[in-house]
């Protein structure tokens, strides 16, 4: 108890006091006084009475000295003083303390920022309970290597294998949704009966599909999603039992799912239905759905890959003409999930991790420098006795500070970037990556940040030790110490400068990379006119119109409405927008009569358009002729093919005139080639697009499917006019995703993943030559005030101001040349490890290479000029006299 | 050379506190004084080590410390016995007294241990 209360005391006594001070001073003087008169009394001097009371106290200061002790405690009292004698020195000179806390900042902030996109898309489990019993379970062939599941294939694999514990699977799909406004589309998912039971989901009101659910026969039931329930039917308890009618087809509410499930499709879902498999959906080579598994305890996804593709071979065999070539994958769900964005997000944590270093390095070479100032205070320190660890101490202490500072900065700062950054991203990018929900700054990103801390916290530290003990101390007392200094930062500051460059010239020739990359990608040849077209999604209401002839009827009078409206040039529908498409979308399998067959199927996009499509999107015909209005179902089937259709299957003839049918050359598929068109853009805009066929919307009509509208005037605000048209037909149709073609090419996934990487590994890339650049000039800057003797020297003994201009930017010059050598053999390297980042872009793009030496090498030497400058008006008389 | 004894580790605070219980309020250097002549000027008292101790004894709450004049005329800080300073003498006094009777019986010169 008496000694907790000695100790807070003590603790309080830490802080300098000159009160206390007084008091001692006061104390011990009337303790001499008393003593003195005492003496006096006995018949001494007062000398002698004086001389003899200090002696018997044991001498006044070291008296003091032991109370003092006393009365705090020593070590933390000098920690104290070490701290409050850092931030007067770093006050002193703010310059320097705001340099070195922003350049710190800045790295902190870029890293731990980046690291927290990692860490949710990464690190975190999925929110699903044992996530890591979770797998994505596909087919797979030559071409694709995961590829969708057809339904019976499915149904067989559920049946024979022994890894599941359960095997489900899933399917996006859009319902029209009657709204008082007109028919909206709305999002929906179609999943077989044990999917929820499968991820560990149990909805938080109502029940799961139960076993069976997803047949035809059993009654259409639907699950809700929590933002659905909440924001359409207004949270009401009484939804269960409740009709919703999606697409004309009553069907019952029987749960609501939790609010923070989540479901990585391209957009949430808000309605999910039990699958029921249609007629077509029971074809075998009818493949339409991905697949989730549970493993079974301690089976490993190795062992489930075995398992499926032992089923799946034992299907080829049983049905060579659907199931020829198709394998199976099994990967970890996350891995599905989170797999594309790997290798960008690696890189832009490498990115910041690198900018953390220069920023490092930078302040290293800084601190340095100062210390290398500092000799001489030192040098006095330690001659008025201060000991080698309490020097230690001081320097340890103001790196401390330093970063201490720069964390709370940095962390700060980290905060705000990871706002900005997700604002980067699209609303489209953000649905299809649910993991970011799990973005916030949580144990694992603090840890991160602390770990760079305290790394910076040892580099800060050690570095100012470097330059002070290795030379003997008592150097920094004698005069022109400096050239020992001068060797020493020679060495070691022009090695870090160098490092520095290089690290520059890597991630300004990443960024370079990614930015043609991306130049590449807007501008790759998309085969049509992107400006000047306005486009939406439209879901027929089938009930309505079950026959063909009603469909291509319904879609004649859509186009004829909108094509009539102001400033609508040419319209048309597709049954998938170019460039949408996740890969090729939608394909089929073809067959040419009069040619050897082997059963090895030959895979085409197909897209169904009406006539005015290739002139709506401004195509460019190359032989034959384009099919017309009037080709429907009452004609012989046509077909216009794509240019590397005809150049694959038709090589050295004329395709114009040619048929194909299906692989079964069944009666209804054979159509006749009428014309080629030249390549349109039918993938995302960074995969190849296969040969495609286009065949007449009439003679396959779709339910869903886009329209597509040429316009005269801004494509932007013919948008709530086509809205209105369409609606004007049938205000049973359901609309969504009205937007413009350039703005769809801009958000598509590709180009904004690499729209992001670019921008951000160039803003990494532009802190970066600034760094370098700062430190550049800081090295060249103390080497001239080094040298100041030694080029008054010259000057006085002839040199001309040119020669000290050459003397000094000759320094810097090879100094930059290391850099920019050493970088590019390293940006080399490092763009090879993210070729799968690059579109049509070489990691040797010498153009790039050139490009940014030449901006280094210019930002270097404007640097070293104004140090150069400074050099060539050194006054020979005054250079000499200052030492 | 000097056939004065250092005092010995931990008794300064028992001499200190038992000389203020004895005086009542008192200044350092009375008390430096005072603990010289109670020995007889046996021991060898460096006054200067006195202070620190006084002030771990404040520290500790077994005295307080109030400035005053003292007998000719002087201003000097004067140091009374807190509660907690008597208890602690009592405690350290018995503690003290039963060391020494130990340590005499081992001392003793006819020892009578059997």
């Amino acid at each position: 108890m008496k000694r907790l209360r000695a100790l807070l005391r003590r603790l309080t006594g830490i802080f300098p006091s000159q009160q206390r001070e007084q008091d001692l001073a006061a104390e011990i003087d009337s303790h001499i006084q008393m003593h003195i008169d005492d003496s006096v009394l006995a018949g001494k001097t007062r000398e002698e009475a004086r001389r003899e009371a200090i002696l018997t106290l044991g001498g006044v200061e070291l008296t003091k000295q032991a109370y003092r002790d006393r009365s705090t405690i020593p070590f933390l009292e000098s920690l104290f003083q070490d701290f409050s004698f850092g931030a007067r020195q770093l006050r002193r000179n703010p310059g320097f303390a705001v340099t070195v806390i922003l350049m710190l900042a800045l790295g902190m902030a870029a890293s731990v920022a980046i690291f927290a996109f990692v860490d949710a898309a990464l690190i975190q489990p999925l929110p699903y309970p044992e996530p890591s019993r979770l797998v994505d379970v596909a087919e797979n062939n030559t071409l694709v290597p995961r590829a969708n599941i057809s339904y019976p294939d499915y149904l067989d694999w559920k049946k024979f294998n022994t890894v599941f514990s359960s095997l489900d699977v899933y399917r996006g799909t859009s319902y029209i949704l009657s709204m008082p406004a007109g028919a909206q589309l709305v999002t929906g998912a179609r999943v077989s009966d044990g999917f929820f039971h499968t991820l560990g989901i149990v909805p938080i009101l109502g029940r799961d599909f139960y076993v069976g659910e997803d047949q035809p026969s059993a009654p259409r039931t639907v699950i809700l999603s929590y933002a659905t329930w909440r924001d359409r039917f207004g949270s009401r308890k009484d939804i269960l039992g409740q009709t919703v009618v999606l697409s004309g087809l009553p069907a019952t509410v029987v749960g609501v799912l939790p609010l923070n499930f989540r479901f990585a499709l391209s957009g949430p879902p808000e309605f999910w239905s039990p699958l029921r498999a249609s007629n077509g959906e029971l074809n075998r080579g009818s493949h339409n759905w991905y697949g989730v598994g549970r493993l079974k305890e301690g089976v490993t996804v190795a062992a489930a890959l075995a398992n499926m593709t032992q089923i799946a071979q034992q299907l080829e065999r049983q049905y060579p003409s659907s199931n020829r070539g198709q394998g199976a994958s099994v990967i970890m769900l996350s891995e599905a999930i989170v797999g594309p964005v790997r290798p960008i997000l690696l890189t832009l944590l490498s990115g910041a991790g690198l900018l953390l270093l220069i920023a490092c390095v930078n302040v290293a070479s800084l601190l340095l420098i100062r210390s290398a100032g500092r000799r001489r205070e030192t040098a006095v320190r330690a001659a008025l006795g201060a000991s080698r660890s309490r020097l230690i101490r001081q320097f340890v202490t103001e790196g401390l500070l330093l970063v201490t500072i720069g964390t709370v900065f940095g962390i700060l700062l980290a905060a705000g970037a990871m706002k900005v950054l997700l604002h980067l991203l699209s609303r489209n990018m953000l649905l299809r990556m649910p993991y970011l929900e799990g973005l916030r700054f949580n144990l694992h990103v603090m840890a991160f940040a602390a770990v760079v801390a305290l790394l910076a916290a040892v580099v800060f530290s050690a570095t100012p030790l470097l330059g002070l003990f290795t030379a003997d101390m008592r150097d920094g007392l004698t005069e022109g110490s400096r050239v020992s200094t001068g060797v020493l930062w020679r060495r070691l500051g022009s090695n870090l400068v160098v490092a520095e460059l290089a690290i520059a010239m890597v991630l300004l020739v990443s960024a370079g990379l990614l930015g043609k990359s991306l130049y590449r990608l807007l501008r790759v040849d998309l085969g049509f006119q992107p400006d000047h077209l306005a486009t939406l999604q439209i879901a027929v209401p089938f009930l309505n119109y079950t026959k063909p002839e009603q469909a291509t009827g319904l879609t004649r009078r859509i186009i004829t409405r909108v094509s009539v409206l102001p400033g609508v040039r040419s319209a048309a529908v597709t049954s998938i927008l170019p460039v949408r498409a996740l890969g090729n979308g939608s394909t089929i399998w073809i067959r040419f009569p009069g040619r050897p067959y082997d059963g090895k199927h030959i895979e085409v996009n197909s897209r169904d358009v009406s006539a005015e499509y290739f002139v709506t999107l401004q195509a460019k015909l190359l032989r034959g002729r384009y099919f017309t209005d009037e080709e429907d179902l009452s004609k012989p089937n046509v077909a216009v093919i794509s240019e590397s259709f005809a150049k694959l299957y038709f090589p050295g003839e004329d395709p114009v005139g040619k048929f194909y049918g299906d692989p079964a050359f069944s009666p209804g598929s054979m159509r006749q080639i009428i014309g080629v068109v030249a390549d349109i853009k039918e993938s995302s805009l960074d995969s190849e697009t296969w040969p495609t066929e286009y065949l007449p919307y009439n003679q396959g009509p779709d339910y869903s499917y886009s329209l597509i509208v040429r316009s005269s005037q801004s494509e932007q605000t013919l948008l709530p006019s086509l809205s209105a048209a369409v609606h004007g037909v049938d205000p049973a149709i359901g609309i969504t995703g009205e937007t413009t073609m350039s703005r769809l090419i801009d958000d598509s996934p590709t180009a904004s993943l690499h729209r992001s990487s670019a921008w951000l590994v160039g803003g990494f890339a532009t802190f970066a030559l600034l760094l370098s650049v700062i430190g550049l000039y800081g090295v060249i800057t103390y080497s001239v005030s080094q040298r100041t003797r030694e080029i008054g020297v010259r000057m006085a003994l002839g040199a001309h101001r040119g020669m000290v201009y050459g003397l000094i930017l000759k320094e810097a010059g090879s100094l930059t040349a290391c850099g920019i050598v050493a970088g590019i053999i390293c940006a080399i390297g490092t763009a090879s490890v993210m070729r799968s980042l690059l579109f049509g872009t070489q990691a040797w793009d010498i153009s790039t290479l050139i490009a940014i030496t030449v901006t280094l090498g210019t930002a270097a030497m404007f640097a070293s000029y104004i140090p150069a400058r400074r050099a060539a008006s050194i006054n020979p008389v005054e250079a000499l006299r200052a030492e | 050379m000097n056939n004065k004894t250092d005092v010995w580790q931990g008794t300064l605070a028992l001499m200190v506190l038992k000389t203020i219980e004895i005086l009542g309020p008192l200044h350092g250097y009375g008390i430096a004084r005072r603990i010289e002549q109670t020995s007889g000027n046996r021991l060898a008292l460096n006054y200067g080590t006195l202070y620190p101790a006084l002030l771990k004894l404040e520290q500790e709450g077994a005295i307080e410390a109030e400035w005053g004049v003292s007998d000719n005329n002087r201003k000097a800080k004067f140091y009374k016995l807190t509660r907690a300073g008597r208890k602690q003498l009592e405690r350290e006094a018995r503690n003290w007294e039963q060391a020494t009777e130990i340590l005499a019986c081992f001392l003793a010169p006819e020892n009578d241990i059997v």
